[in-house]
C-alpha cells in the first residue's frame, strides 16, 4: 500500500476496478451487472412458463396415449415421464434439458419441438427483418419531416392519420388490407401466406407483402411519433438556436446538429418496436396463415401441445430481454456522456418509453 | 414565434376530443343498449349462410345464417365491460404497487422493479394467450390476465412520479408534522399523478380493445355462439369474398371504438403535458 500512494481510497467495486487499472472500459460493470440481471429475467420467465404450462387441464401421458388408453397404462407412463415428482424437481430437470436446447418432442408430431420451432421461428425473423427494414427509414424520415414542419399542415395530417393506425388493432388492418388488396377489382396480393417451405421467404416475396404491411403499420405511428418528439426536444436547446445566430444553414443545423443528438432515445423506442412486432406477429400471422412462430403457438395451444408452447413462449422472452439488452447497450455507447462514466444510469429507457406511452409525445 | 406555434395545438387538442368523443359516443350508443334492441335472437338461425342483405337483414346473414345486425347490436356489450373492468383493475392496483414501492424504497423496491422487468419480457399477448390457454375462457380470468399483462406500465408509472413527489419538501413536512404513510400517499402524492394516470388509462383502454378482440378472434376470449365483435370476425373469416359484411362490420366497430378511446386519451395526454410545460 505504502508504494501506491497516490492510489485513491477504495470503496465499492467499481472503485477498485478503477484502480486496478483494468483495460476495460469504465461501463463494464454495468454491461455484467446487466447480463446478470437478463440472465435472472430468462430464469424468472423460464418458472412462469413452465408452471403455467403445467396448470394445463390435460395430461401429458393422456395425450400420448390418446383417450382409448386404459388408466393403468397411463399411470405407468406418468412414472415413466417422471410426472409424479414434486414439481420443483421436474422443473429443475426440465431447466436442464432446456439449457441444450432439449425441449421434448412435440406432442402432436413427435419430432423434437425446439427444431420445430427454430424452423417457424426462421420465418418469422425473416417477417420482422422485412418489417423493421423498411419501418426504420420510413419512420426516420417521416419523424424528421414532421419535426422541422411541426405544426405544419402537413404535419398534422400525419399525426392524425398516425393516430389512427396506432388505435387500430392489427387484425381489423389486417381485414381490411385483405378486403382491399385480395378481394375486388385490386386483387393483386396472396391473402394467405403460404409459403413454399424449400424456399426462403426472402425469395416469396409477394406473400410477405400485405402481413408485412400490416406489421408496419402497428409500429410505424409508434416509431414515428417518437423520432418526431425526440427531434423537436432537440431543436428547441439553446446551441440549435446559437447555431442558427451563427447563419449555419438549416440543413446542417438539422442533419449535423440536432439529429445524432436526437438518436439514441430512439435506438430504445426501436427495441420497444421490435417487442411490438414480436407481439404484433402472433395475431397478423394466423390471419394470414403465415407459418411463423404467431400461427405454430396458436396451433400448439389448440392441440394442448406443451413443449412447443413452452419453447415458444421462452424463446419469445428470451429474444424480447436480449434486445433490451442490445438496445440499452447501444444507448450506452452512443451517448458520451453514459459512456464515459463509471455507473451508468439507465433504466432500460424508461423515461422515452413512458412519456410515449403517457402520450405526451 | 411560440405563441403562434401553440395557437395550433390547442384548436387541434379540442377537436382530438371532440371528435374522439363523437366516435366514442356512437360505438356505445350501438353497443349498450344493442342486446335490447337487437330486431332478432342474436344466436336464432333465421337466413341463409352467407345470405346476402335483405329486408328482414339490412346487413345479411352470417356463416350460420344469423342476423348479422342483431349479433352486432349484442356483441358490443362483452368487450366494453371487460375492457374497462381490465383497465380499472390494472391502474388500481399498478398505481398501489407502484407508489408503495417508491415510498418505501430498498428491497421492496427492487423487487418491484425486477418483477415489473420479468413480465415486460413477455410480448404483451403471449402471457394471457398461456394462461387463457390452460385455464380456460372465464370472462373474469381473461380481464385479469389483460391487467396483469398491463400492470408493468402502470407501476412504472406511478413508481417514477412518486420518485419525484417524495423529495418535494412539502411532503417532508407532511412528515414531520407526523402524518401516516396511508395519509401522505393518498393525500400528497396520489392528486399528483390524477392526470398521467387518466391518460394511461385512456391509452390502456384502447390496448384493452385491441387484446381483448384479438384473444376472440384467435378463439380464446367469449365462448361461442356468444355474440362478440372478435368472435365475429373469426367466425365468419372464410366468407369474406361472400358476406363481406359479417366481417367488415365488426371490424369497423372495433376499430372505431379503439380510435374513439385513443383520440380522447392523445387530447388529454397533450393539454396535460402543454400544461406541465407552462407551469
Amino acid at each position: 500500500m505504502a508504494t501506491q500512494a497516490g492510489a485513491p481510497p477504495s470503496v465499492g467495486i467499481v472503485d477498485r476496478w478503477q484502480a486496478a487499472r483494468l483495460p476495460l472500459p469504465g461501463w463494464f460493470p454495468w454491461l455484467a451487472g446487466r447480463l446478470l440481471a437478463g440472465f435472472g429475467t430468462v430464469l424468472a420467465v423460464s418458472a412462469i412458463v413452465y408452471l403455467a404450462t403445467l396448470a394445463l387441464p390435460s395430461d401429458p401421458a393422456r395425450v400420448i396415449l390418446g383417450p382409448e388408453a386404459t388408466d393403468k397404462a397411463v399411470a405407468i407412463l406418468r412414472e415413466q415421464l417422471g410426472l409424479n415428482r414434486p414439481i420443483a424437481v421436474q422443473y429443475v430437470d426440465w431447466l436442464r434439458h432446456v439449457a441444450v436446447g432439449d425441449f421434448g418432442n412435440s406432442l402432436d408430431s413427435n419430432v423434437p419441438a425446439f427444431g420445430l420451432v427454430i424452423e417457424r421461428l426462421g420465418n418469422s425473423i425473416a417477417l420482422m427483418i422485412f418489417v423493421l427494414l423498411v419501418t426504420a427509414p420510413a419512420a426516420f424520415l417521416l419523424g424528421v419531416a414532421m419535426a422541422v414542419k411541426r405544426d405544419s399542415r402537413f404535419d398534422r395530417t400525419a399525426m392524425t392519420l398516425l393516430i389512427g393506425f396506432k388505435a387500430v388493432p392489427p387484425f381489423a388492418i389486417a381485414v381490411a388490407l385483405i378486403l382491399l388488396f385480395s378481394t375486388g377489382p385490386l386483387a393483386i396480393l396472396p391473402a394467405v401466406s403460404i409459403l413454399d417451405p424449400s424456399l426462403s421467404p426472402f425469395a416469396q416475396p409477394l406473400y410477405l407483402v400485405l402481413p408485412a404491411t400490416t406489421l408496419l403499420l402497428l409500429v410505424l405511428p409508434f416509431l414515428t411519433r417518437l423520432i418526431r418528439a425526440s427531434l423537436t426536444e432537440t431543436l428547441e436547446a439553446d446551441y440549435i438556436a446559437a447555431a442558427r445566430l451563427r447563419g449555419l444553414p438549416e440543413r446542417r443545423i438539422v442533419w449535423r446538429h440536432a439529429v445524432p443528438n436526437a438518436l439514441p432515445p430512439v435506438i430504445q423506442g426501436f427495441a420497444m418496436a421490435t417487442r411490438m412486432v414480436l407481439g404484433g406477429a402472433l395475431i397478423v400471422e394466423v390471419v394470414f396463415s403465415y407459418p411463423g412462430i404467431g400461427s405454430a403457438l396458436n396451433a400448439a395451444i389448440e392441440t394442448r401441445d406443451i413443449p412447443v408452447v413452452q419453447a415458444i413462449a421462452l424463446l419469445t422472452a428470451i429474444a424480447v430481454v436480449f434486445i433490451n439488452l442490445v438496445a440499452d447497450f447501444a444507448t450506452v455507447l452512443l451517448t458520451p456522456r453514459l459512456r464515459t462514466t463509471t455507473r451508468p444510469r439507465l433504466r432500460s429507457g424508461t423515461g422515452a418509453r413512458l412519456r410515449l406511452r403517457a402520450g405526451g409525445a | 414565434m411560440t405563441s403562434r406555434r401553440r395557437r395550433p395545438n390547442r384548436w387541434r387538442n379540442e377537436r382530438q376530443i371532440r371528435a374522439g368523443t363523437v366516435l366514442l359516443a356512437a360505438v356505445l350508443a350501438i353497443a349498450l343498449p344493442g342486446p335490447w334492441l337487437a330486431p332478432h335472437d342474436p344466436n336464432a338461425l333465421i337466413g341463409a349462410p352467407y345470405g346476402p342483405p335483405g329486408a328482414g337483414a339490412w346487413l345479411g346473414y352470417d356463416y350460420l345464417g344469423r342476423d348479422i345486425w342483431s349479433r352486432l347490436l349484442a356483441g358490443g356489450l362483452s368487450i366494453f365491460w371487460m375492457s374497462i373492468a381490465a383497465s380499472i383493475l390494472a391502474l388500481a392496483a399498478g398505481a398501489a404497487i407502484g407508489m408503495l414501492s417508491a415510498y418505501r424504497k430498498g428491497a421492496v423496491d427492487q423487487g418491484v422493479v425486477w418483477s415489473t422487468d420479468v413480465l415486460f419480457a413477455f410480448p404483451d399477448l403471449i402471457l394471457v394467450l398461456l394462461v387463457v390457454s390452460m385455464l380456460g375462457r372465464a370472462p373474469w380470468l381473461i380481464v385479469l390476465l389483460v391487467a396483469i399483462a398491463f400492470l408493468p406500465g402502470v407501476i412504472r408509472l406511478s413508481r417514477g412520479v412518486t420518485l419525484g413527489i417524495v423529495e418535494q419538501e412539502y411532503v417532508d413536512s407532511a412528515r414531520m408534522m407526523g402524518f401516516s404513510s396511508a395519509h401522505i400517499l393518498l393525500r400528497e402524492v396520489l392528486p399528483n399523478m390524477i392526470t398521467p394516470l387518466l391518460v394511461q388509462f385512456g391509452v390502456m383502454l384502447t390496448w384493452a380493445i385491441g387484446m381483448l378482440s384479438g384473444l376472440s378472434f384467435l378463439g380464446y376470449g367469449v365462448a361461442p355462439p356468444a355474440a362478440d365483435w372478435g368472435l365475429m370476425i373469426n367466425e365468419n373469416r372464410a366468407g369474406l369474398l361472400v358476406q363481406p359484411w359479417a366481417v367488415l362490420a365488426p371490424v369497423a366497430m372495433i376499430a372505431l371504438f379503439a380510435l374513439g378511446t385513443n383520440l380522447i386519451a392523445e387530447g388529454i395526454g397533450r393539454i396535460n403535458a402543454r400544461i406541465e410545460e407552462e407551469a
